[in-house]
């Protein structure tokens, strides 16, 4: 029997994408079960529809592009992307809604680009701004937390999503839109007077935050991604909204915990700041590049005219990441920073 | 507790060194026939020095180093040269290289040897010159002759001597092994280079896998300045860049070497080598090898001779070649697969590992570049991998370049890491050749346009000399004719003092012209000889082909043709010469040392003309081959005297096309036919 012929190395980590993405799916379980326990079982809902439509995107397209589909499915990147979305979505959403938000996602912001690894934008972002630049009346109807009204059961949530005229939600303004809406109250008066807020933020939001935060620090653990990138961000943000906190004014933007436990802060920083292939690659560019979505969150909050910001931030860095990679290139061992030899 | 340094990135992958460790070193015996490529080394390939037939001793010189950088080979036992041949040698591109093949007697009979009892005596250029005969060569994977890499220059100063002994490459042992059964060769291996060197500390690095070997050095490197350093185990720790940077915490400047930061590294095997070289006179002719994985049945590490067939080797250890698919030469992370077991251990094998069927699987295939980042964080020289594969798959040769492509070390752990599978060394290694062949390609054109352009340049100043030439020579006339109309009304007849002159020189030189002449003479007949030879067997070819009708008549017709013409021109030179030789040395021309010259020229240019053309090309190539040596005698003075850069580097081009002219010249004389 002939030798065979193979280059070096041989031997091969234990590293797989599949893995990768299946770990980044786990690492989402906390953060469902909180959003599921205050908000009901719309999360639950969106989630599995997402994935569905999802998966038969991802294989429409495979087979347009003629690539082996099962071998591609098998990297769960779409269920991840689903996944992302479904989570992002308000609960209850309308069947449609979720189904042209997946499609953008996957066929334009995925494969058009050339699929997996060509993609320049976050595909479940770029779907989700999509969404809510042509449907902002359903993409900002929450429904009340636990506790502030009456949490639909499983057969409404279907019902909900897959027959929406017969479905008659209650909604109510989620607390950054309240944080931002206020103009003549002091933050702690605000707190006081609306039964939205919480212990240290939104009442609800600030465990599902915790929850998603818990999911990414088993997923740093796992060294599936690095810290640089999701730890500027949350610095930055939460520097921006010490630095205007203006001790509680009614001019106030908010305090940093208020921040990093509102909204999608810790879901951005861990699940849609880390997607590697839209980000920074270096080390520095990955720092510069959370610390800049950071801020951007912050501004968009605070001065913008969306009620959360994580999406539009991650964007606009997208666009930059190409550049800030231009201006980061490690140094190279034995060389000085700007490449020439020493 | 010295300060040891960390350097960027660096992966754990499983070590699987026990396997390897279980036994002692074994002996490997004597194969009936030994395979010796002259090419073991980085540099230039030895030349063989003994014949076929020829009986060789062990440790006996077979081939000699070519150059500097070089090293010689040595029978590793005696017996006969049964072969000097084209045979398949472990090397990636699987090619067939030169090699010396030796049939064992089995006597192991030695040459004499020439030891040191006291290498303290020993000169530094001396203990150099014997570390290089040895045939040392860098033993831990590269190859590079040992001599040439301590081979300081002068007033270059080596703070740091650092004895590789880290061995990161999973299932290798070799090294280890030796540290573990033979530490003390090692440090007196290490005062040898300590003595040569005089740096200002000696440091053996070894990783903290390595618990005994690490304890036997210490031992015995007690009462020496020899200090052990332990650091963590990470591939590639071994690698001399990274090692330097663990120890010294300085980096290696690109395109620079160790000896620039003041440092110099040795692996342990060389050390050893170098030691038996010195001390006991005994060139490198074996070497220890570890013998592994999961399709050998008693893995462990041998004594091996070099050039020793790797099936010899490999049936010692009780190989299941029916469990093995993939036989790599060295480790897993930077090993080659040879392309049959039968191809020789050379200096640099420092272990064959063969895989079970289960063992180090092939991944799967490759998936999408997700981005991640892993590669970059795990690259010990700091290099964006993954866009450097970005911009490979694109060919944007200038975008790799810039990313520093060339300092990639190819060590693997990048693809190690990929979570998706990708080749990316296999990447890297293609765009690198590629990168080079285009700069080659760009150089050869560089080369021509400059070689047009220098043509250019003399073709111009050719012809302005020739101008100049002319409107000198007609001023010289004009005013000859005016100082002829003036009239002759110097002191002495000028006519009649030309004619003394004349007469003069006549008498002091005829008998010397008249034998030039007649050497002169004697070529053109000859000239007229051969040509008219050529002529007739031309002539009797063209009337085989013509009775035979064959299609080649019209070009043997051609050919006949030219040769008749030659044929006339020769005798007309020849006829032309008897003539103008008497009228040459009778007349009064004949006593103008400036005219003969010409003369002789001219006749020199006629007989050229009319020669063969092998005797003509002979005739060149003998002017060739002395210029050439005069140019090289100046370029070798001027080197001694240390001239300015500028004239060594023209005298070094004017030697390299004199050799490729005299090398055209040589193969015109091989191909007469077609002058
Ligand atoms: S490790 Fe592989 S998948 Fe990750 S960035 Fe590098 S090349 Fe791409
Ligand atoms: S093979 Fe090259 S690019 Fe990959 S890790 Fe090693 S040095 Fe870095």
């Amino acid at each position: 029997m002939a030798l065979l012929r193979v280059t070096s190395p041989h031997a091969h980590g234990p590293m797989s994408t599949p893995r990768v993405m299946q770990n980044v799916l786990l690492a989402t379980v906390p953060g469902i079960v909180v959003l599921t326990h205050f908000f009901g079982f719309g999360t639950l809902v969106n989630l599995l529809w997402a994935c569905l439509v999802a998966l038969v995107c991802e294989a429409a397209a495979l087979k347009l592009r003629r690539r082996p589909i099962g071998f591609y499915l098998k990297d769960c990147s779409a269920l991840v992307t689903a996944t992302l979305l479904a989570i992002a979505l308000p609960p209850y959403s309308p069947w449609w809604l979720i189904a042209v938000g997946i499609a953008c996602a996957i066929l334009l912001a995925k494969h058009l680009y050339g699929g997996l690894g060509y993609n320049p934008f976050n595909p479940a972002m770029a779907g989700y701004v999509i969404l809510l630049i042509s449907f902002p009346l359903q993409m900002t109807a929450w429904t009340p937390p636990r506790g502030l009204g009456q949490t639909p059961g499983l057969v409404e949530a279907l019902q909900a999503c897959f027959w929406p005229s017969s479905y008659d939600g209650v909604t109510m303004a989620t607390p950054l839109d309240l944080m931002k809406q206020n103009s003549s109250l002091l933050v702690a008066d605000l707190w006081a007077q609306t039964p939205q807020f919480g212990r240290w933020a939104g009442l609800g939001w600030e465990w599902v935050n915790l929850a998603f935060l818990a999911g990414g620090a088993w997923l740093l653990y796992l060294r599936v991604f690095s810290w640089h990138a999701p730890l500027a961000m949350l610095a930055s943000l939460g520097l921006f909204a010490a630095v205007f906190y203006d001790g509680g004014s009614s001019a106030s933007g908010g305090s940093p915990l208020f921040h990093l436990l509102s909204g999608a802060t810790m879901f951005g920083a861990f699940f849609i700041v880390t997607d590697p292939v839209t980000s920074a690659v270096s080390v520095r560019g990955r720092l510069v590049y959370g610390a800049m979505i950071g801020a951007l969150v912050y501004i968009i909050r605070v001065r913008g005219n969306y009620p959360d910001a994580v999406a539009f931030a991650v964007l606009i860095m997208n666009f930059a990441a190409p550049l800030i990679d231009n201006y980061t290139q490690p140094r190279t061992y034995g060389r000085r920073r700007d490449g020439s030899e020493q | 507790m010295r300060k040891i340094f960390d350097f960027h990135g660096g992966i754990h992958p499983q070590e699987n060194k026990h396997q390897s460790l279980q036994t002692p070193i074994r002996d490997a015996g004597i194969p009936p026939e030994l395979v010796l490529p002259l090419g073991q080394h980085i540099g230039a390939p030895a030349s063989p020095i003994v014949e076929v037939g020829q009986r060789v001793l062990k440790g006996q010189m077979i081939a000699e180093p070519l150059g500097f950088v070089s090293v010689p080979v040595h029978a590793p036992t005696s017996g006969t040269v049964s072969a000097i041949e084209d045979r398949q040698i472990a090397h990636p591109s699987g090619l067939q290289a030169p090699c010396i093949v030796i049939a064992s007697d089995g006597r192991d009979e030695w040459a004499p040897l020439t030891t040191a009892a006291d290498y303290r005596q020993l000169a530094r250029e001396e203990l150099l010159a014997r570390i290089r005969n040895a045939g040392i060569a860098g033993m831990g994977g590269a190859g590079f002759p040992s001599a040439v890499k301590l081979s300081t220059r002068p007033g270059s100063q080596v703070n740091t001597l650092i004895i590789n002994g880290t061995e990161c490459e999973p299932y290798i042992t070799a090294d280890d092994v030796l540290m573990r059964e033979q530490p003390g060769r090692i440090v007196a291996g290490a005062r040898i280079l300590q003595h040569l060197l005089a740096p200002g500390e000696t440091l053996i690095g070894i990783e903290d896998n390595k618990p005994e070997a690490i304890a036997a050095l210490r031992a015995a490197a007690q009462g020496t300045e020899i200090e052990v350093v332990v650091f963590p185990t990470k591939y590639p720790s071994g690698g001399e860049k990274q090692l330097i940077e663990i120890l010294t915490g300085k980096q290696v400047p690109s395109g620079g070497l160790p000896l620039d930061i003041g440092v110099i590294c040795q692996n342990v095997g060389s050390v050893v080598a170098i030691h038996d070289a010195i001390v006991e006179g005994r060139p490198l002719i074996s070497r220890v090898t570890t013998v592994t994985g999961e399709a050998i049945a008693e893995p462990g590490n041998f004594t091996v001779l070099l050039g020793t067939p790797m099936q010899y080797l490999l049936a010692r250890a009780g190989y299941r070649a029916e469990q093995n698919r993939r036989l790599i030469m060295g480790g897993p992370m930077m090993g080659f697969t040879v392309p049959d077991a039968n191809v020789p251990i050379v200096k640099t094998t420092n272990c064959l590992l063969a895989p079970g069927h289960g063992e180090l699987p092939a991944p799967s295939p490759a998936q999408a570049c997700i981005r991640c980042g892993m590669c970059a964080q795990a690259c010990p020289v700091s290099l964006l991998p993954q866009q450097l594969f970005w911009f490979a798959q694109g060919k944007e040769f200038e975008k790799l370049e810039s990313h520093q492509l060339f300092d990639c070390i190819e060590c693997g752990a990048c693809s190690w890491v990929c979570p998706s599978n990708i080749p990316l060394v296999q990447y890297y290694r293609a765009s690198k050749a590629e990168v080079l062949q285009l700069r080659r390609d760009h150089e050869r054109s560089d080369q021509s346009r400059m070689r047009f352009e220098a043509r250019q340049a003399r073709l111009e100043r050719e012809e302005a000399e020739k101008t100049a030439k002319r409107a000198a020579r007609k001023q010289a006339a004009q005013q000859r004719a005016q100082a002829a109309a003036a009239g002759g009304s110097g002191d002495e007849d000028p006519i009649q003092a030309a004619i003394d002159r004349a007469k003069a020189k006549k008498a002091a030189q005829q008998a010397g012209g008249a034998q030039h002449d007649a050497s002169e003479q004697e070529k053109l007949e000859k000239a007229v000889v051969t040509t008219r030879q050529r002529l007739e067997t031309a002539s009797s070819k063209l009337a085989q082909a013509q009775a035979e009708g064959s299609d080649l008549v019209t070009a043997l017709q051609t050919g006949v043709d030219k040769t008749r013409a030659k044929l006339a021109a020769a005798e007309k030179a020849l006829q032309e010469f008897q003539q103008a030789g008497p009228a040459l040395t009778a007349g009064d021309a004949a006593g103008d040392p400036a005219a003969a010259a010409i003369a002789r020229a001219m006749a020199a240019r006629q007989a050229d003309a009319a020669m063969a053309p092998a005797d003509k090309a002979r005739n060149q190539l003998q002017g060739l081959e002395q210029r050439l040596e005069k140019t090289r005698d100046r370029l070798a003075s001027s080197q001694a005297n240390g001239d300015e850069q500028k004239i060594i580097e023209a005298l070094a081009m004017t030697v390299t096309r004199l050799e490729e002219k005299v090398s055209a010249a040589r193969e015109q004389l091989k191909n007469p036919g077609d002058a």
